[in-house]
């Protein structure tokens, strides 16, 4: 049913952080274990209370559905449910459902023999999320500072923040990170285009190989980084872009708070030319 | 003579992997290099001429990825192509010099805030002095002739080799959203001075600008759309090159092996995603996926430019009248 072919074989007990065999099993498809039943409860809550704060709302309007964090008054504390707390709450969850993930995903890669590289990445992708909706907020002094939860709310809040420093593509961080973004993309073409060439190729061709992927690169730009370093260069790219973007916010407000145009004056200041 | 009790305590796999577990498990860098002959590339007759630039070995760079620098297939359009890059290229550096007055030191102070400026609105689609954004429209030919001959060469490289043309069509994407941004959109709202300055700050402000003045580029939903590929690629790759890195060591890097018989580094890598998340890709098709996200960021993009201030001149009206705004 849900087993692959080959899959039976590579069902062994083993390889868990907690719980030994005790949560050690299947449904379905997905592998369990005790972060499984973390992530599941973290998720389910998160995701009940999004409900429950849509229902409080005045819309089942998707675009419009938003999960406000408190008002800046309430500075780091607990907020009541319907002016914020519900926003808190769901943080809460959220960092859970995440971080339980990441543990999942160790608990299989160790049951497949495999390296925590997966896991190591997705951290990016939390720290990132954790930046936006914990760090900042907490180095800022109120939990206001979070991105709503909503389709177009967060949106104006990216729209909002970004005009409170004037011209946020001036901030260098947030330069790196898109530039970060684009690589990868473009990478990710490349790449995905290669190994389709030579798997797919013309009618008629053979498949080819590892050769002709790097005579394709030699000739097209007189350089191929090879089968194993290109996804050493993608994945590097993909977590630097997450965590660039994560520090592009640390900066913003705690480290420099005008607008981000300026901060280039050091630039024109520097002592050779000024 | 460690080295080489090393590469075939690894071959034969003894047990010596323990000690190694660590480093082959992460697989940052390669450890083990080498030294490999010259490698021309795959014949390809009598076009074997084309490749040019000589062979070089570097050690450092085999520590991250191929050991091999060079050589590259030029031919006649690649050298057009490299030359109609050059020339845009001066065209902009000598305008940018000329803005502050020939002034080395002041060329590199104000380095970041130089722009080649598109002509003013007045002169809409005519040619325009030298001086007031004729150069712009030549540097922008240049450029775009530039790209043009560099995107005949994947065919013709791919042609060459009997590979298919996955990566022209994607280069063609994004082919599609350069066109859209410096001549499409521009010629559809009548005038150059719609198109993208050339310069590190004046880009950025144009950005800006568009967005401001279109009525905020987050609610027009091809950005929207553009945006979720552009970080789903990033997710992707991020996803792919773990999973492949994390069973280099079953040969997971030699992925067309692994496409036309698969062998456990394909199927671990499989297991993982489906066990994680219900779902797998498989090891070609993870590829289709890769390729899709990555063109469609271009394609999607390149569309959302296009309606803006030709079909739909205030985007947040637009998202308003369509009950999307909170």
């Amino acid at each position: 049913m849900s087993m692959l072919s080959f899959e039976k074989k590579y069902r062994v007990k083993g390889g868990t952080l907690i719980g030994g065999d005790l949560l050690d099993f299947w449904v379905g498809p997905f592998y369990v274990g005790f972060f499984g039943v973390t992530t599941a409860v973290c998720a389910i809550l998160g995701t009940a209370l999004i409900l429950y704060g849509a229902a409080q709302g005045d819309t089942w309007n998707v675009w419009r559905i938003s999960i406000e964090p408190p008002p800046l008054s309430y500075g780091l504390s607990l907020a009541p449910m319907n002016e914020g707390g519900l926003w808190q709450m769901i943080t809460i969850f959220a960092c859970g459902a995440f971080g339980s993930w990441m543990l999942r995903q160790v608990e299989i890669s160790r049951k497949l023999g495999m390296g925590l590289h997966v896991p190591f990445a997705f951290g990016f992708a939390i720290f990132a999320y954790v930046s936006l909706v914990v760090i900042r907020p907490w180095l800022l002094g109120a939990w206001g500072h979070g991105f709503p939860y909503g389709i177009m709310s967060h949106l104006n809040w990216v729209s909002y923040i970004g005009y409170q420093y004037a011209a946020f593509h001036y901030n260098p961080a947030h330069m790196i990170a898109v530039t970060f973004f684009f690589t990868t993309c473009l990478a990710l073409a490349m790449h995905g285009s290669l190994i389709l060439m030579a798997t797919d190729p013309k009618r008629g061709e053979h498949v080819k190989t590892g050769e002709h992927e790097n005579t394709f690169f030699r000739d097209n730009i007189g350089y191929s980084i090879g089968a194993l370093g290109i996804h050493r260069l993608g994945m590097f790219t993909a977590i630097s872009a997450a965590f660039w973007s994560a520090i592009c916010m640390l900066i913003s407000g705690p480290l420099w708070s005008e607008s981000w145009p300026s901060w280039w004056n050091w630039w024109l200041e520097l002592p050779i030319w000024s | 003579m460690a080295l080489l009790v090393e590469l075939v305590a690894r071959a034969a796999n003894l047990e010596l992997k323990e000690t190694f577990e660590m480093r082959e498990n992460l697989n940052i860098f390669t450890k083990v290099q080498v030294a490999a002959p010259d490698y021309p590339g795959v014949p390809i007759g009598d076009a074997q001429h084309n490749r040019v630039g000589g062979i070089y070995h570097s050690t450092f760079m085999g520590r991250f990825g191929d050991a091999q620098i060079g050589p590259i297939y030029l031919g006649a359009t690649g050298i057009a192509s490299i030359i109609s890059f050059f020339v845009a290229f001066f065209i902009m550096g000598m305008n940018m010099a000329a803005s502050v007055d020939w002034s080395p030191i002041e060329f590199m102070k104000n380095f970041f805030w130089l722009t080649l400026d598109p002509p003013p609105a007045k002169y809409g689609l005519s040619f325009p002095p030298l001086w007031d954004g004729g150069w712009f429209l030549i540097a922008g030919f240049f450029l775009t002739a530039s790209v043009m001959l560099w995107w005949w060469r994947t065919f013709k490289i791919s042609q060459n080799l009997g590979m298919s043309n996955y990566l022209a069509w994607a280069f063609g994407s994004a082919i599609w959203l350069f066109l859209v941004l410096g001549f499409l959109r521009p010629i559809l709202m009548g005038s150059w001075s719609e198109a993208v300055p050339y310069g590190i700050f004046s880009h950025l402000d144009w950005t800006q600008n568009f967005s401001l003045r279109y009525g905020n580029l987050f609610y027009n939903p091809f950005h929207m759309l553009s945006i979720a590929f552009l970080y789903g690629s990033a997710v992707l790759f991020a996803m792919h090159g773990a999973t492949i890195l994390a069973t280099s060591r079953y040969g997971a890097d030699r992925e067309i092996d692994q496409i036309t018989d698969r062998g456990t580094a394909a199927e671990r890598g499989a297991l993982f995603w489906r066990w994680c998340m219900g779902f797998n890709a498989s090891i070609e098709s993870i590829h289709r996926w890769a390729w899709w996200f990555a063109v469609l960021t271009v394609i999607t993009g390149g569309i959302g430019i296009l309606l803006t201030g030709t079909a739909v001149d205030n985007w947040y009206l637009w998202a308003l009248e369509r009950g999307m705004v909170p």
